[in-house]
């Protein structure tokens, strides 16, 4: 993705706090925008958008494939693999592909040069439009080990040429979190008014305070009780983009799927006016 | 012959040990000349791939056979390609396995498990 653009990754921690509502519902309203899903172990933004598939291409990494004529058996790639993907055993190298992470460190260490690579498709981007927002999807095939590939494909390939990009982030905390956030303007954190809302929110905000990285925060789910993730925002000077209401209405067009704020003027209305604070907020 | 098993201390009164490639010590006894060794499973803490790891020690052990209560696949190919044979622990006594396994008693590992994968994260 080149310079000049603005690229806005929405994250959580935990699932189910309202990232992909967020984000689907901010790129739906903002102009000359790209959804990007980087949830690929279960994306979901394509459920809300149905987006017209225009392109698809599959993604490959590569695995060690060793000849066995040129090893000698001194196990320098086995002791060197931090996965422990490999194993020599009877006087062959085994290669456990599904746990290799692509590192080619294996080829690097072999003295006799016997390790050479091979592709292996591990999941594929899908490329569609919805109205008028680009929709881009990764989805990593089931049992692969790391979507990293695949994210890392999914933001550096200039796929679409937009000026706004909204990237939905995986849930938690680890590498395909911090791949989605690595090249980001601003990061958006969901959280929601429970004990293990909050307890994965504060490993994001350490995240993307590690990162450096500017962020605010849209509580969701808000109701009129106490709210922990509001407190721990207050006590911290983290700044709160928006509270938006435990609402029935909008859970129930959430859940057939649709994008609320195209359903709906008041919805359209809410992200719209979330639109507008995030853009003022990254543009302090 | 070498038997090998995984187990939770390394005293004979210590308990076999359920999990293969996490567990601290493996138990090595030699048949003939009756030595037991206890070795620490430098797997245990493996970010991933505890058992491809555990395996191979077992197997650089030359190890003939493996006492375990169950066993992952990944762990199950490595031992199977190095030619030991997996049996199943009964109870969690060390020295009631040993004698259970000389007594040909126990019986041959055939279930086994996709793994426990992903414990350190990716």
């Amino acid at each position: 993705m080149g310079v000049n653009k603005l690229k806005i990754a929405i994250l959580s921690g935990k699932g189910g706090t309202g990232k992909t509502l967020v984000s689907v519902n901010l790129a739906a309203v903002c102009n000359d925008s790209t959804y990007i899903d980087c949830d690929v172990e279960e994306p979901n933004g394509h459920i809300f958008f149905k987006p017209v598939i225009e392109d698809k291409s599959d993604i490959k990494v590569l695995i060690p494939v060793c000849d066995d004529a040129k090893c000698t058996g001194c196990r320098a790639c086995v002791e060197f693999c931090n996965f422990n993907a490999l194993a020599h055993v009877n006087g062959s190298l085994m290669i456990f592909e599904d746990i290799c992470h692509s590192c080619g460190g294996c080829k690097l260490v072999c003295p006799e040069n016997a390790i050479t690579e091979k592709e292996k498709t591990i999941g594929k981007i899908e490329i569609g439009k919805s109205n008028e927002t680009n929709v881009i999807s990764g989805i990593m095939n089931t049992g692969e080990e790391s979507g990293v590939p695949i994210i890392d494909e999914l933001l550096n390939r200039d796929f679409i040429d937009t000026y706004n990009y909204f990237i939905d982030c995986p849930p938690g905390s680890s590498c395909t979190v911090m791949e989605s956030i690595k090249d980001a303007d601003y990061c958006i954190l969901v959280t929601e008014p429970t004990v293990m809302g909050l307890h994965d929110f504060k490993m994001v905000y350490e995240l993307v305070s590690l990162f450096k990285k500017p962020h605010s925060v849209i509580l969701n789910k808000c109701t009129i009780e106490y709210n922990p993730a509001k407190q721990f925002c207050l006590d911290e000077n983290i700044n709160i983009l928006m509270e938006i209401p435990y609402d029935s209405e909008l859970a129930l067009l959430n859940s057939q799927g649709k994008i609320v704020a195209r359903e709906s003027r008041k919805f359209n209305e809410m992200f719209s006016i979330l639109l507008e604070t995030v853009l003022k907020e990254v543009h302090k | 012959m070498i038997v090998a098993m995984p187990v939770e201390g390394k005293t004979m009164s210590a308990s076999i040990n359920k999990s293969f490639g996490r567990t601290q010590y493996f138990l090595v006894y030699n048949t003939e000349t009756q030595q037991k060794t206890f070795l620490a499973n430098e797997a245990a803490n493996a970010q991933g791939g505890a058992g491809i790891q555990a395996s191979q020690f077992i197997v650089d052990q030359h190890t003939n056979a493996l006492l375990i209560p169950m066993i992952g696949k990944n762990a199950a190919d490595v031992l199977k390609g190095a030619g030991v044979e997996l049996y199943m622990t009964s109870g969690c006594s060390i020295s009631g396995n040993i004698t259970a396994f000389l007594d040909g008693k126990l019986e041959s590992l055939t279930q086994i498990h996709a793994g426990f994968h992903n414990h350190g994260g990716k």
